[in-house]
C-alpha cells in the first residue's frame, strides 16, 4: 500500500514514461520556457508516479496532460499569477505584446508563429496546442482541461481567430469581418 | 457579419469531430455561405504555416536524463558488440530508473503522509478555483438544482445541502481533478471566505476527521459512507469543523 508494487511500475514505465514528450511540450508551452517547463515537468511525473494507484486504465496521455496541466497552473500561480488574469485584457494584450512592429521585427514565420502564440491568454493557448501540435480530439482536451467539450469548440474557435489576426499584422481583416 | 456555423459547426467540420449528419448538414451549408467557405481555408492556411514551423517540442535531455537516462544512454552500438553486457546493462539500468523515480516518493507514502499529499493538490485546486476562467461549474443556491447538475456528468451520486441557516450558504457547484480524477466539488459562502468541500467516492472505511493547513489555506478531510469529504477554505479551523459536523447530521 505504501509503495508502488512492482507491478504498477512495471506499468508505470509501460504506460505514462512515453507520454514524457507530450507532458514537456504542453509545460513548454503553458510556462512559455523550456528551463522552467523542465521543473514543472519532472515534478509533474513525480506527482503522477505518486497518484498512480488513482489510474485507472484508460487514456494514460490524458491523465498525464491533466497532471501536467495542473501542476503548471500550480506553478503559474505562484509564480506569475499576472499572466493568469490576462484574458481579461485580451485585447490590450495583444496590442501591447504582439503588435505588427514586434511581429516584423522576428525574422523568419516560425519566430511569428511563437511570438503569437505565446501572446495568447493560457487558456485559448492550450487548446491550440492540444489540437494542433499533439492532435487531441475534442473528447480528450475536455477530459485534460476539465471543460465541456462545447467550450473546447468555441475556445478553439477563438484561439484560432485571434492567432490569424495578430499574424495578419493588424485586426482589419478580423474588424471588417466582424462588421 | 460572421456567420452563425462559424463558432459552431466549422470548427468541428475542421478538425473532423462532426457525425456524418452533421458534417453533410455543414457542407450543404458551405455550398452558399461565403464567410463558411474564407474561413475554412483561412483555417486550412493557419494550420498549414502550424505544421510547417514545427513547434513541437520534445523533451529536453537534460528532462530526459533527470527522470529516464539509464532507459536511453547506452549506446546502441554497445549492443551490437556485446549483446548479453547490453541486456544486462539495460536490466540493471531500468530498475536503477524505478528506485531513482520512485525511491524519492515511495517513503512517502504511509497514510497520514498521504492525506496531507492530497490535501496539499486539494488545496492547489481551491486556489486554481479562484482564477478567472474556472467554466464546468454552476452557480445555484438551491440544492435540487445543483444535484441535478452533477447527476447528469457523475457516475457517482454526492449529498448536496443547503446549510445557510446555519451560516453556509450553498452557491453552487463544479467538476474538478484531483489526483487524476473527477471530483464532485461544493462551494459554500461564509462571510468574507469561500468554502470548498471536495467529494468522490472511496473504497475506504469510515474516518473521524483530520485537520491541516497549508499556504495559509485550512483543509479538513474525513470518509463517510463510502464518501470522502475535505473541506478547504481561508477560512478559519473552527468554521470548517462546524461545517463536517453540519454534514454529518
Amino acid at each position: 500500500m505504501s509503495e508502488l508494487g512492482v507491478e504498477d511500475r512495471a506499468r508505470f514505465e509501460q504506460l505514462v514514461l512515453p507520454h514524457v514528450d507530450a507532458a514537456f511540450n504542453l509545460a513548454r508551452w503553458l510556462l512559455r520556457g523550456r528551463t522552467d517547463a523542465e521543473d514543472v515537468a519532472q515534478e509533474a511525473l513525480l506527482r503522477a508516479c505518486r497518484f498512480f494507484r488513482g489510474f485507472h486504465g484508460g487514456d494514460a496521455r490524458a491523465w498525464l496532460l491533466q497532471i501536467v496541466r495542473n501542476t503548471c497552473y500550480t506553478w503559474l500561480e505562484k509564480n506569475r499569477p499576472m499572466e493568469l488574469s490576462m484574458e481579461f485584457d485580451e485585447e490590450l494584450h495583444l496590442q501591447t505584446c504582439a503588435t505588427p512592429e514586434t511581429l516584423a521585427i522576428a525574422s523568419d514565420d516560425r519566430k511569428r508563429l511563437i511570438l503569437a502564440l505565446e501572446t495568447l491568454p493560457p487558456r485559448f493557448r492550450e487548446v491550440l496546442v492540444l489540437r494542433e501540435l499533439e492532435g487531441c480530439s475534442y473528447k480528450e482536451i475536455a477530459a485534460i482541461t476539465s471543460i465541456p467539450i462545447g467550450t473546447v469548440m468555441s475556445s478553439l474557435s477563438r484561439a484560432r481567430r485571434q492567432l490569424y489576426s495578430a499574424l495578419t499584422n493588424s485586426g482589419h481583416k478580423e474588424a471588417a469581418r466582424e462588421v | 457579419m460572421r456567420c452563425d456555423f462559424a463558432d459552431s459547426l466549422l470548427q468541428g467540420y475542421f478538425d473532423g469531430e462532426l457525425s456524418g449528419r452533421r458534417a453533410s448538414e455543414f457542407e450543404r451549408h458551405l455550398r452558399h455561405c461565403v464567410h463558411c467557405a474564407t474561413e475554412l481555408v483561412d483555417l486550412d492556411l493557419l494550420r498549414d504555416r502550424l505544421q510547417l514551423a514545427q513547434l513541437y517540442e520534445p523533451a529536453t535531455a537534460s528532462l530526459r536524463r533527470k527522470i529516464n537516462t539509464p532507459l536511453h544512454a547506452i549506446a546502441p552500438t554497445t549492443a551490437a558488440s556485446q549483446p548479453l553486457l547490453w541486456h544486462w546493462l539495460a536490466a540493471a539500468a531500468a530498475l536503477l530508473f524505478v528506485a531513482i523515480v520512485l525511491g524519492r516518493v515511495g517513503p512517502r507514502l504511509h497514510i497520514d503522509d498521504y492525506q496531507a499529499e492530497l490535501a496539499g493538490e486539494i488545496v492547489d485546486a481551491y486556489v486554481r478555483s479562484l482564477q478567472p476562467g474556472h467554466m464546468n461549474s454552476i452557480a445555484s443556491n438551491d440544492e435540487r438544482v445543483v444535484k441535478g447538475w452533477f447527476d447528469a456528468k457523475l457516475k457517482f451520486a454526492i449529498p448536496v445541502r443547503d446549510f445557510a441557516n446555519d451560516g453556509f450558504a450553498l452557491q453552487g457547484g463544479r467538476l474538478d481533478v484531483v489526483e487524476g480524477r473527477s471530483v464532485a466539488v461544493l462551494v459554500y459562502a461564509r462571510p468574507g471566505h469561500l468554502i470548498n468541500v471536495f467529494t468522490w467516492p472511496t473504497r475506504e472505511r469510515d474516518t473521524s476527521p483530520r485537520v491541516g493547513s497549508r499556504q495559509g489555506y485550512q483543509w479538513i478531510d474525513w470518509r463517510k459512507g463510502k464518501i470522502e469529504f475535505c473541506a478547504v477554505s481561508d477560512a478559519p479551523t473552527p468554521d470548517l469543523q462546524q461545517l463536517q459536523r453540519l454534514f454529518m447530521e
